[in-house]
Parts: C-alpha cells; structure tokens; sequence
C-alpha cells in the first residue's frame, strides 16, 4: 500500500492513514468547493431554464428606464412569444410559464447568492482565492497569458503539475466570474426590482435605467452560458472522467488516469 | 477513519445542528415579525419567504422612484383586456356615476365612497414606473387619494395585518399587507396624466401598488376588505395570484 499511485481508491480508503503520504491524500479539491460547486451548477442550471421562460413572455429588450411594444426596442429575439401582446410575426401563442418560472427564478437565485456567499467567504479564509485562484507573481506575464490560450485553443490536455492546481488562465477565467460576472448578474437582477430599486435607487439608475437593467442581466447572462460551454469542454479535454470524479469525491484518481 | 475527517463529520454535524435551530429561531421571529408571505407553503414557500422578508426589512418606507414630467411614456401604454362585464358597461353607461367603493372588515365604521366623494379627499399624484412580470413597462403620472386617507377615514382596527380589494371583474382580487397599505404611494388611483383614467389603464378606479409589479395594481376597484389573516379568503394564498401559480408578493 505504500507506493499507492496507481491504487485504486477503495483500496486507499481502507488503508491505514499512517501509509498514505500527504501528497496522495490532499484532496484536488476541499468538500466546500465540492459542494458548492455543485449547488452553484444546479441553481445555475433552474436559472437559465426559468429565465428563458421569462423572457419568452416579452422577447424585446429595451435601454432605459421604459420599454413596451409601442416604443422602439434596442433589439427583439425573434423567437414565439408566451404572450399575445408581443408581435412576434409567429401565428401561435406559447403556454404562459411565468408563474412557476418567477418562483422558481428567485428561489434559485436565493440559493445562488447564499452559496456564492459562502465560498467567498470560506475562500478568503481558507486561502484557497490566495493559493489557488490568484495568479502567481512569476506567470502574471503576457507571454505565460499567451502560451496558455495557445495551449488551450489547440486542446492539448494539461501539463501534469497543472494536475494539482489551476493555470494562468483557468484563474483568470474563474476570478472574473465569481467576481465580475456574478456580481453583475446579481445586480441587474436586483436592479429589475421595483421593491430593490425604492430603497436602492442609485442600484437602477447605474445601470441606466430598470430596461437597461434587463438588457444588461441578458448579455451578462449569456456570459455565464459561454463560461459554462467552455468549462465543459475543458473538462471534457483534461479528462472528463478523472475531473468529475476530482469534483465529486475530492480526488483525481490515480496518475495513470491523470495523464 | 482517519482524526481529520471524523473531526470533519463532528463540525458538519454541529453546523447542521446549528442551521436547524437557526432556521426554526428564524421561523419563529419571521412569524412574529409579519416576514411570511401567505403563499408560503408549497415547494416555492422558501424563496417566496426569503424575497418577502428581505424586501420588508429593506423596503417598509422606502419610496418608488419618481420621473420628472418629461419621462411620462406617450402614447400611454394600455394593457390588452377582455370586454368588460355588464355591470361595468352599465356603470360606463352612466359615465361612472354610481360607481361605488365599498368598505368592510375589521373597521370602525363599514363605508361605502362614490368617486365624487374619493376625489373630494386630498388629491396626490407620483408619476412612477409601472412594469409587468412580463418585461414590459411605462412610466404614468397616477392621480389619486392615498389608500391610507380612506383606511383612516373608515377606522382601521389594531389587529389589521391585510387590505384584500376586488374588481369588478370576477375572480380578480389582489392583498397586500398594511406596510403597503399604508404606504404613502399606494392610491385609489381615478386620474393619469392630468386627465381622467382611462379604462384601459384601469379607469374609473384602480388600486396603485407602485413597488410592486402591475399585476397588483387591480384594475376597477369595487370592493375591500381589511383583515388579520388571509385563510378564509379564496384557497388562502393570499390572492388570485397565487391560485393561478404567480406569488402574492411582486415586490421583485
């Protein structure tokens, strides 16, 4: 059991913990990225589904404060509408979704915010934003920048010390996430609320208006969508199965599956 | 199992012992506190309750935005809306004449207001946004007599918790709780834009809920009633929102 790289993990479990080295033990990553992770992509996932709803109920987006169909919009989505309001050029009228949609919309996001409140601020403690997620000094470079996005357009896996921890890119990717597009899909959220915005009102008129609110937390919306497309399809490239299971049970799995 | 992770399952252990009593502590003082929204049963009552508490602790006399003159959306956006119903057109006949707000509940003194007699109170406008949960929304200059002027003038007793009102049309009922009630800006609303209100816009009278979404903002008011507890009326959700599957709170 002690040269245990390549052993499988049942076998790891029921070994003694005198006979596993630290480096097979330390886990890729910590129960509370593991967890919330997962109820990030969940909520993330009834998000998308019931903002879609939504917006089928008016598929025209507007800048400013107001916004309806006898104003100009800034652009419509030629999709059917849920509503026979809309002019949609379509001769049918989807089901209305709203209801259901709203309640689920903001259930989820209640579960987004509170689970993104609690990796930041386990991340700031357990320094986990300043091992894993802030660029190291020695690679903020543009060249280092640069043979990252070169690796991963050509799709090569990654290096086997990126095994460990994340590259260049992954923390750039992952830091303007957690804190510029979720942040700003949180506050045009909260920006559409006529409740929110009568004791925040500086909130709406940021953004330029509620409409410019609604506007904005579609394109940053579709932000969080691409992130997602493109997160999957480097997990698909470094190995899907050895970074599921990295996500799911903490570890990688042996060396032979890393590579 | 190694000393870490059993420390591990001691402290999940404890933090889940310390959220269940916190959510239980957090219930109790929401009750108490009139945080629960009456929709807040069901698979949706948790988020549902969460927005109703927070918005009620961020939101209980704060003012809807208002826009300058120069804002006011034109042509005035109207609502689509089925044919009004033969009561309505009898009282349309009669240029609203013998349109009447009736009042009951637990209040001192049951009443019964013509228009002449709501306009007769002080009159106030806001010229704020009304959006739709659909998407849409304009921004109107609403004309009216605040809610509160007419809940003052019938008595309101101590125990109210909720103003249920009613169109004409049937089945369109709406609540809202007394901090919106008595909120500066909920009106009787019978004017738009320096004129009278239209009836696509909800004219002769219609209840103004401006932090709320339009829904609402029940067009044709005939009829309210003050009370402490919304069980007894309809399924108990609150309003006819919450029977059709929308939340009773649309403060979001």
């Amino acid at each position: 059991m002690a040269t245990s790289g390549s052993v499988p993990l049942e076998g790891r479990a029921r070994s003694s913990a005198a006979d596993i080295s630290a480096a097979t033990v330390a886990p890729r990553h910590s129960v509370l990225v593991r967890v919330t992770h997962w109820i990030t992509f969940l909520s993330f996932l009834a998000l998308l589904v019931s903002g879609i709803e939504i917006v089928i109920s008016h598929p025209r987006f507007y800048w400013g404060e107001t916004g309806n169909v006898q104003t100009t919009p800034l652009f419509i989505l030629h999709i059917p509408s849920s509503r026979n309001l809309v002019p949609t050029g379509y001769g049918y009228v989807l089901p209305d979704q709203n209801g259901w949609s709203r309640y689920l919309h903001f259930q989820a996001a209640w579960a987004a915010v509170v689970t993104g409140l609690l990796f930041v601020i386990s991340t700031l403690f357990s320094g986990h934003l300043r091992r894993d997620l802030l660029p190291r000094r020695s690679e903020l470079s543009w060249r280092v920048l640069w043979g990252e996005i070169v690796g991963r357009l050509s799709f090569r896996p990654p290096r086997a010390e990126e095994a460990g921890s994340y590259n260049l890119l992954q923390r750039l990717t992952y830091l303007f996430v957690i804190f510029v597009l979720f942040p700003l899909v949180i506050w045009s959220g909260l920006a559409m609320s006529l409740g929110f915005d009568s004791a925040f009102p500086a909130a709406v008129t940021l953004l330029g208006g509620q409409q410019s609110a609604r506007t904005i937390h579609f394109f940053v919306s579709i932000a969080l969508v691409l992130f997602l497309v493109v997160h999957v399809v480097m997990v698909c490239v470094a190995g899907f199965r050895s970074r599921m299971r990295a996500m799911i049970a903490g570890r990688a799995g042996s060396k032979m599956e890393r590579t | 199992m190694s000393k870490l992770s059993r420390r591990g399952m001691i402290k999940v252990g404890l933090a889940a012992a310390a959220g269940v009593s916190g959510v239980g502590a957090a219930a109790l003082l929401a009750q108490k506190y009139g945080l629960v929204p009456p929709d807040h049963g069901g698979i949706w009552g948790l988020g549902e309750t969460m927005t109703y508490a927070a918005q009620r602790l961020l939101t209980r006399h704060s003012l809807a935005r208002e826009f300058p003159a120069s804002m006011i959306s034109k042509p005035p956006f109207a609502n689509e809306l089925a044919p009004p119903n033969d009561a309505f057109k009898r009282l349309q006949a009669g240029r609203f004449a013998d349109w009447q707000l009736t009042v009951e509940g637990m209040i001192e003194r049951p009443s019964s207001f013509s228009l002449a007699q709501l306009k007769s109170y002080p009159r106030r406008s806001q010229t704020t946004i009304l959006a739709c949960e659909e998407g849409w929304s304009y921004i109107a200059e609403w004309i009216g007599v605040p809610l509160s002027h007419v809940l003052d003038v019938v008595g309101v007793l101590p125990q109210a918790r909720y103003v249920v009102y009613y169109s004409i049309e049937p089945d369109w009922w709406e609540s809202i709780d007394m901090a919106d009630a008595l909120h500066p800006q909920t009106y009787l609303a019978y004017g738009m834009n320096g004129g009278e209100l239209p009836v696509g816009n909800g004219g002769p009278l219609r209840l103004r809920v401006p932090r709320q979404l339009g829904y609402k903002s029940v067009k044709f008011v005939t009829h309210l009633t003050v009370t402490d507890s919304m069980k007894k009326f309809g399924k108990g959700l609150g309003s006819a929102s919450p029977e059709a599957g929308y939340a009773w709170y649309a403060g979001i």
